[in-house]
């Protein structure tokens, strides 16, 4: 495996020196996902495979090109999980283009972000070195917080190598509630919900439908069942949907209207947009598939606390992501030179000035 | 740590400058720069370093924050910022040529939003003031470092603080949406957001645990979570250290994450149990305490199962709080170890590595051959969930040389961490006290990469520098020094 880093980082030092884009690719699957793509493409699908895990210590290492399917089902088999729950656009996802896109399922509001389980990284950086942050273990305030840095940077500060994530053991049992609600109705329950100690882990809302998943203990879970009330989903149908919200396989997700994601604060009232919209992660994430200006659901994210991405479809010559006040811009071009000063890892990708 | 820095004296026409400067637009009240008036900010928690600053500003309003900090940008000031002082790692040790930036001012916890369970808070308001608060609403904020009663908020985010319950509920870097911050231009940034996450680059992991290095916190909105509704916890008592060690990993590999998980050697329990009295086992080799919470039909459920794991583990003797005094008593006395071990030793000295929690009993054994090594004792309480040892080693700073040895048997502590996979600190920082140990941690390569990403937020290198990340020249000569098993530390550096 030493041999694949080493083409790496050959292959890097050339681009630097000659300022050529390298577009960097796992598995392909997100290749939808962000600004439009350009350059040498950057392979890391072939370096793969399973660096070090250990159940007891709630920890795994994979590397970069490690099919995602593969690091769960390792997990699985000892009865542990991504508590992030990423999304598979595919069954090619990697475990690299999993942390480097930084998205994370239905369980985030209630576990955490992927950002929230990344430990370590090795990393190339844009001049080719081979760095190590972070570590193995679950506390580590030695030297800035680089890891986590790398979640959602898509590749734009350095190309994943490795990575050390937090691991959590998998609910011993789960059952999901269907309750029939209005939408302002639904997003304030699931506030109130929140607040309360309830073993919550997932929460959607869509067509006056709002699904709760409970995860625990049997006695936790079925006590929780008789406080939040409505009715039990059976147990595949309930899968099948949490899976569908998570890989974007769900019906909603079918079409062509440009699919946008809006990160609110999770007592946002219902926005008021044209298009169909689905509310997860307890309010605090409202998808939404609708032909309305960029610049109108920009600022109606932007009312609510948050920003709106252009996910999938649409036109984006209006940029990806939200646009950055120029004082955060600076400070995100500086990084950038930081870490890649001939500005050769995807270029454009995150931001056209990055 | 080496032998501690001389004082460096004040340059008293500089001071009169940065003073008059100051003066223009702050309060004399805000402006401390007599020797008896900045002699108590000499020091933050890590006592063993001192440094008088040479002028102490202490701002009331954002507004004044920046134009301090635009002041100092202007003439090369150094300014190290501080909150409540309680840092274990002299983070917040002044400069003689700089400013010390106190935020002990801003103690306002500005809007609680009880819906979405979050709060904003100025820099200076205590951690423990923020769950008070919230209380009342069966809300609070999770990350309870030991000083969390006297600890401020904004110092809780430069750390990247943690606490007893993190394996759980996180750090400080999980549990808070956004910061205002000033960069040394005095400019304001917000980085974060209300929502669960930001565009662009993740700022906020970055800032977290950035030491004052990178951006002063004007303000931080925390998350709050619900308070659980009931908790047990089981101590148990171990004649073996390894079979200690054993029960954590048998009561994780078996699908629980405790809210509490912790580890005390025999020093340890003694000095504890001779103050707090507490209830520990004096007579055995370990005492652990697992807590559980949440509903009470999960609690009562899974503080069975893990009674049951840790008596098949090898515990000599295990007993389950009956009741919420019970419980408190339990704790007490984990939460006593710090002023235990103060009381049963003129000085204490507390480190914080963090190792794989499966070789906490071969890290004990080395570091009690350590103890042999350098003729002094040490106390180890163990942060078990989340592998974080702190080793309390006893000296006396009266006694010549002893502190010294005191400081290299901590050094050898934190290499050891190392060798076995783990880092130099879990949640104290590396502030001045670990500095040359970041030289084991990290290769140049890494090293320069942080200085480039202070140099993205200060070009100047005016904030709180010589703190947390060494120089390659410090590191070349703490490797020329310190040549570690035969292997020079960078063969590859000139030497200065």
């Amino acid at each position: 495996m030493d041999d694949v880093v080493d083409n790496l980082s050959r292959l890097i030092r050339e681009a630097a020196k000659q300022r050529r884009p390298l577009c960097i690719r796992g598995g392909g699957t997100k290749d939808f996902y962000g600004g439009a793509i350009h350059g040498y493409k950057l392979n890391t699908g072939d370096y793969r495979g399973i660096v070090a895990y250990e159940p007891t210590e709630l920890v795994i290492t994979a590397r970069a090109g490690t099919p995602l399917l593969e690091v769960e089902a390792a997990l699985r088999e000892h009865g542990q999980m991504l508590a992030f729950e990423p999304p598979h656009f595919g069954s090619g996802t990697t475990f690299g283009g999993c942390v480097a896109a930084g998205l994370s399922g239905p369980r985030r509001p209630y576990a955490g972000a992927v950002r929230d389980f990344v430990l370590g990284v090795r990393i190339l950086d844009g001049k080719g070195d081979d760095l190590k942050f972070g570590g193995q273990v679950m506390k580590n305030v030695a030297g800035y917080d680089v890891s986590r840095l790398m979640a959602g940077a898509l590749g734009t500060l350095g190309v994943l190598l490795e990575v050390s994530l937090k691991v959590l053991p998998l609910p011993a049992f789960e059952s999901t509630l269907l309750l029939k609600r209005k939408v302002a109705d639904a997003i304030l329950l699931m506030n109130q919900w929140a607040a309360r100690p309830l073993p919550i882990t997932a929460t959607a809302y869509r067509d006056g439908t709002l699904a709760v998943r409970l995860s625990g203990a049997r006695v936790a879970v079925d006590a929780a069942m008789k406080r939040v009330g409505g009715d039990a989903a059976a147990p595949a149908e309930a899968e099948r949907f949490w899976a569908g919200l998570r890989d974007q396989t769900d019906p909603f997700f079918t079409g062509v209207a440009p699919l946008w994601r809006l990160s609110v604060k999770s007592t946002t009232a219902p926005l008021d947009l044209s298009g169909a919209q689905l509310i997860e992660w307890g309010g605090a994430l409202r998808w939404l598939k609708s032909g309305a200006d960029a610049k109108t659901i920009r600022d109606a994210a932007a009312r609510a606390g948050g920003h709106a991405t252009l996910f999938r479809g649409g036109d984006s010559s209006q940029g990806v992501f939200h646009p950055l006040p120029p004082a955060l811009m600076t400070l995100h071009r500086n990084l950038k030179q930081a870490f890649d000063p001939s500005g050769i890892l995807n270029p454009g990708r995150l931001y056209p000035e990055l | 740590m080496t032998a501690v820095a001389e004082q460096v004296a004040v340059d008293l026409a500089r001071q009169r400058e940065v003073v008059a400067a100051l003066g223009a637009f702050l309060p004399r009240s805000s402006i401390l720069f007599d020797h008896e008036d900045v002699k108590p900010y000499e020091c933050d928690g890590l006592t063993a370093y001192r440094q008088v600053p040479m002028v102490v500003a202490l701002p009331e309003t954002e507004e004044q924050v920046c134009r301090i900090l635009r002041t100092c940008h202007a003439r090369k000031v150094p300014v190290v910022a501080r909150g409540a002082g309680t840092g274990l790692s002299g983070g917040a040790l002044p400069l003689g040529d700089g400013v010390l930036l106190s935020l002990a001012r801003f103690t306002r916890i500005v809007a609680i939003d009880e819906q979405a369970r979050t709060a904003r808070v100025q820099p200076g308001v205590r951690n423990l003031a923020i769950s008070d608060a919230v209380a009342p609403l069966g809300l609070y904020y999770a990350p309870d470092p030991s000083s969390q009663l006297a600890c401020s908020i904004g110092g809780n985010v430069a750390e990247n603080s943690g606490g007893v319950h993190c394996l759980k509920y996180g750090l400080t870097g999980h549990n808070i949406l956004k910061l205002r911050i000033a960069t040394i231009e005095g400019e304001i940034v917000e980085i974060g957001s209300e929502a669960l996450d930001a565009a662009g680059y993740d700022l906020l992991a970055l800032l977290t645990g950035s030491e004052g290095l990178l951006a002063v916190i004007l303000e931080v909105t925390v998350r709050l979570l619900a308070k659980p509704e009931y908790a047990q916890v089981v101590m148990a008592a171990f004649d073996d250290i390894e079979k200690a060690g054993q029960a954590v990993a048998n009561v994780i590999a078996a699908g629980i994450i405790p809210s509490g998980f912790e580890m005390m050697d025999q020093a340890a329990t003694r000095a504890v149990e001779d103050f707090a009295r507490a209830g520990y086992r004096t007579d055995v080799a370990a005492v652990l305490l697992c807590e559980t919470d949440g509903t009470r039909e999960e609690v009562g459920e899974e503080i069975r199962r893990v009674q049951d794991l840790i008596e098949a583990s090898g515990a000599v003797q295990t007993e389950v709080s009956r009741d919420e005094a019970q419980r408190l008593r339990f704790w007490a006395g984990r939460k006593a170890a710090f002023p235990a071990a103060g009381a049963i030793s003129p000085d204490y000295y507390c480190m914080d590595g963090t190792i794989p929690r499966r070789r906490v009993g071969e890290v004990l054994r080395k570091i009690t051959q350590l103890e042999k090594k350098y003729g002094l004792r040490c106390a180890n309480v163990f942060h078990a969930g989340d592998g974080n040892l702190h080793p309390l080693i006893l000296y006396d700073a009266n006694q010549p040389g002893e502190l010294a040895r005191t400081e290299a048997f901590g050094a050898e502590i934190l290499e050891l961490c190392l060798e076995v996979g783990g880092t130099i600190t879990g949640e104290h920082g590396v502030g001045v006290e670990k500095i040359n140990s970041m030289c084991v941690q990290f290769r140049p390569a890494e090293l320069e990469t942080f200085h480039r990403i202070k140099h993205a937020f200060d070009q100047e290198g005016l904030l709180n520098p010589g703190k947390a990340v060494p120089t390659l020249a410090r590191c070349a000569e703490f490797g020329r020094m310190h040549v570690h098993r035969g292997q020079e530390k960078f063969p590859d550096l000139p030497r200065f």
